[in-house]
């Protein structure tokens, strides 16, 4: 096959930090070409160089066959590229169309050609079976349906190369099964595919070939046929990591967390938990499986406080805080899914988010006691282990696995009774994932309680003492882990009713 | 009764005294869509009453008033677009500056101009439908720039909605990040609808020296330009809603006269205060019910600055 993309000695610097390292890619027409790497690795920089988002500080571009310079997205989308970011880029407050046109030069151009649009998108949606909702707006979409939105604007300018930066983080399974059916069918009628992402079983299973890139340099690049699990893990990671976390035995104590026919409701309006009813032990773990959007969501942000509830009781160690402000619910550690939008406040410093929740502990007069914070958030960078130029750096320029530490780092060294964690690795790399599942271990030790909503079911029968399932609202049925079956599990997942023996 | 040769002339002046707010709305919704905040509409507005004054003066040609009134503005708005864009400054205070900057130069330049005459711009009586029984005071004997200001209304909010243009600006203001990665030059749409944007409040003020008020006094906005950029929020970033948010406001501010005028006593003092009390009632309202339609340009007042992280 011959080579459509060569990227030759790319360097990139931010201040001190070189995000790219004399790093060599290149890419063959029609393949699917897998990027690996774990958080920080550099691969959305390297890409974003390739998209002419960033300037390379040194290297070149090669694209078909000529040298190329990007000076800006536009220049990359003429010569056919496209790329779907880690983090969206859609305009909420515009329609799917409007998204999908967005800076498209349709004929009779500047006014736009609905009827041409419509036509085109369908086609593209029949070619793909990628299907879109084209005059909804964007709030109302899934996750998975924005994605596809941003798969099609890329489709829709006929690029013949497409970038997808980590796209399954994002996805349910049966959401990655059919993406890996339309990126299947895109390379049949000729288009390149890259693909970012950190789980190996996923690159094995759709990719051509594989380049893996480590703390900004690259390692190599392997034909998929070729290789296996070990071996990346090997190469994304430098040593090999087994991701089997033993549970030492505990007895439970008391009752931590009791929630009692919790019902709330969602943005909408309209009930998304319905009656729901658990209890947590002390040095206990209970796993709440489902797929997003069953009102996990809800459920947990009406615990930390962050929702009101409509009916029902929430009780912590024996009191009721179901009218408690989030001030009043400090034993409660929060690990929310969306860490950027809930979890963080990514335009403020590495240390201010540290201390978000304990400024008050520094008070020295009407002063904040600046050195000793100092202190104590140089401490936990160090004993998270959070990888930040600063602690002045702002928290949102730090790479998504950074990001989940710092959360764990305000959230846990707090000593809380209770711990929400919600898809606490997801688009986390091997490395950090066996992190933070050994951080929610300590914590049992230590005798908090842990709710673990994840759709990743090994994640909950590697974590959980006892497990239930959500479905539209409700639980289903909580069995202790032991009892639990992985196969029936996955089949209330899905909607399945439970069937008593 | 109320007399309903009151409510027409009432009607029609409001539509008078709405046409400069409706200008400079107009040209701030843009500007605020592309996701600039330009707070500098008195200063521009006063600028471009001047202009417009002193061009009209010297060459008798008010329509060419007009014009220059409108480029003095986009001048002004240049200079906004500059520091705000292209360097990235604190886009309230630039703003702030060019309101010192318009009343300050136009105070002094315009003191030879006080009691002049220049060439005003005449009305046009439609032929037929403005000898109409009422309807035909309150619609059709305006000036063309009167009904200009409509139809440009129609125009930006068929060029926001239904173009190319209008989807970039929008992306602009909503999402520049999303904007600049499908191809769009987020700075150059910016400066576009700063420039435009000025354009419009300085015709808005030349509207005011040469067919409203037709004599040039220092300070004459009067704080029209304040209005304005509460009519902005009021008509909720949509062209077609300034139409009625300017006439209101127009309204409000000339029913002081009216009502002085037959004998009706209530204090002018809070005649003037009302458009004030009623934006800050739409703001409250606009708060409470959270609609996002309402909402401000997500991306209002933020400099973009590619790859950066927050
Ligand atoms: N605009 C920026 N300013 C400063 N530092 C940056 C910037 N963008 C990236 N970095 C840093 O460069 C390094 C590489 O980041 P990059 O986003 O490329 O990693 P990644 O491989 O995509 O990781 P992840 O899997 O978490 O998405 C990180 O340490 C990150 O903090
Ligand atoms: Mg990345």
């Amino acid at each position: 096959m011959e080579t459509l993309l060569e990227m030759r000695n790319i360097v990139k610097r931010f201040g001190n930090l070189v995000a790219n390292d004399h790093i060599d890619f290149e890419v063959r027409r029609g393949e699917i070409h897998g990027l690996l790497g774990e958080n920080g690795a550099g691969k959305t920089t390297l890409m974003n160089i390739l998209y002419g988002i960033y300037q390379p500080d040194e290297g070149e571009i090669i694209f078909e066959g000529k040298k190329v310079r990007f000076k800006s997205p536009k220049d990359a989308i003429s010569a056919g590229i496209g790329m779907v970011h880690q983090h969206f880029m859609l305009v909420p407050r515009m329609n799917v169309f409007q998204n999908i046109v967005l800076g498209y030069r349709t004929p009779h151009d500047p006014l736009i050609n609905q009827k041409w649009v419509e036509e085109r998108v369908e086609a593209l949606s029949e070619k793909y079976g990628i299907d879109v909702a084209l005059y909804e707006t964007m709030m109302n979409l899934s996750v998975g349906e924005e994605q596809r939105v941003e798969i099609l604007k890329a489709l829709f300018r006929d690029v013949k190369l497409l970038i997808l930066d980590e796209p399954t983080a994002v996805l349910t399974p049966q959401e990655v099964d059919s993406l890996f059916y339309a990126l299947k069918s895109m390379t049949k009628s000729g288009l390149t595919i890259i693909f970012i992402t950190h789980k190996l079983k996923e690159a094995l299973k759709v990719t051509d070939r594989i380049t893996v890139l480590r703390r900004g340099k690259k390692v190599g690049s392997v034909k998929t046929s070729e290789t296996n699990e070990r071996e990346l893990t090997r190469m994304m990671v430098g040593r090999d990591i087994v991701l089997d976390i033993t549970k030492p035995p505990r007895e439970f104590g008391k009752e931590v967390l009791r929630v009692e026919d919790l019902w709330v409701k969602d943005e909408r309006g309209n009930y998304a938990v319905k009656g729901v009813s658990f209890s947590i032990r002390e040095g206990e773990i209970l796993g709440i499986a489902g797929i997003s959007g069953n009102g996990q969501r809800e459920l947990e942000e009406a615990i930390a406080g962050l929702r009101k509830v409509e009916k029902g009781r929430i009780i912590l160690d024996g009191q009721d805080i179901t009218k408690k402000g989030v001030m009043e619910r400090e034993n409660i550690a929060y690990i929310p899914e969306d860490r950027i939008g809930v979890g963080l406040a990514p335009s403020l410093s590495v240390l201010e988010n540290l201390m978000l929740k304990d400024f008050k502990k520094y008070r020295k007069g009407i002063f904040l006691d600046f050195g000793e914070m100092e202190k104590r958030g140089r401490e936990l960078i160090e004993e998270f282990s959070v990888k930040t130029p600063s602690l002045h750096s702002s928290a949102g320029a730090l790479s998504g696995g950074n990001i989940q530490r710092l959360i764990l780092a305000r959230e846990l060294s707090r000593n809380p009774r209770l711990i929400i964690a919600s898809q606490p690795t997801r688009g986390l790399d091997v490395a950090g994932i066996d992190y933070v599942r050994r951080r929610l271990i300590d914590a049992v030790m230590k005798g908090a309680a842990v709710l673990l909503i994840s759709e990743d079911l090994d994640e909950i029968f590697q974590l959980a003492d006892r497990i239930a399932v959500m479905y539209e609202g409700e639980i289903r049925g909580v069995v202790d882990r032991e009892r639990a079956n992985y196969e029936k599990v996955g089949y209330l997942m899905a909607g399945g009713l439970e069937v008593t023996a | 009764m109320v007399d309903p040769n009151f409510i027409a002339s009432l009607l029609a002046s409001s539509i008078r005294a709405g046409t400069p707010l409706l200008y400079a709305t107009l040209g701030e919704i843009i500007t605020e869509r592309s996701g600039v905040l330009n707070l500098g509409l008195e200063g521009i507005m006063i600028t471009g009453a001047f202009t417009g004054f002193a061009i009209s003066l010297a060459t008798g040609n008010p329509w060419l008033g007009v014009l220059c009134g409108g480029i003095a503005g986009m001048l002004l708005a240049l200079v906004h677009a500059f520091f705000s864009i292209t360097l990235k400054a604190n886009q309230s205070i630039t703003g702030l500056m060019l309101v010192l900057l318009g009343l300050g130069i136009t105070g002094f330049l315009g003191r030879n101009y006080i009691g002049e005459v220049a060439y005003y711009l005449d009305l046009i009586k439609i032929p037929v439908l403005s000898d109409l029984p009422y309807l035909g005071e309150v619609l059709f004997s305006h000036d063309p720039l009167a009904y200009l200001a409509v139809i440009l209304a129609a125009l930006l909010w068929f060029i926001l909605f239904k173009t190319r243009y209008g989807l970039e600006i929008i992306a602009a203001g909503e999402k520049p990040e999303a904007a600049d990665s499908m191809g769009v030059d987020v700075d150059r749409v910016r400066y576009i609808s700063t420039l435009f944007g000025g354009f419009l409040v300085g015709i808005g003020g030349a509207y005011l020296s040469l067919a409203y008020a037709k004599l040039w006094t220092e300070g004459m906005t009067a704080g029209r330009g304040w209005i304005s950029l509460a009519l902005v929020i009021f008509s909720g970033w949509m062209p077609q809603r300034a139409i009625f948010g300017a006439y209101l406001f127009g309204g409000l501010d000339v029913l002081s006269f009216k009502l002085q005028a037959i004998g009706v006593g209530i204090s002018y003092h809070f005649m003037k205060m009302l458009p004030y009390v009623v934006t800050i009632l739409v703001l409250l309202v606009s708060v409470i019910r959270k609609r996002a339609a309402f909402g401000a340009p997500t991306a209002l007042g933020t400099p973009y600055v590619r790859g950066k992280k927050e």
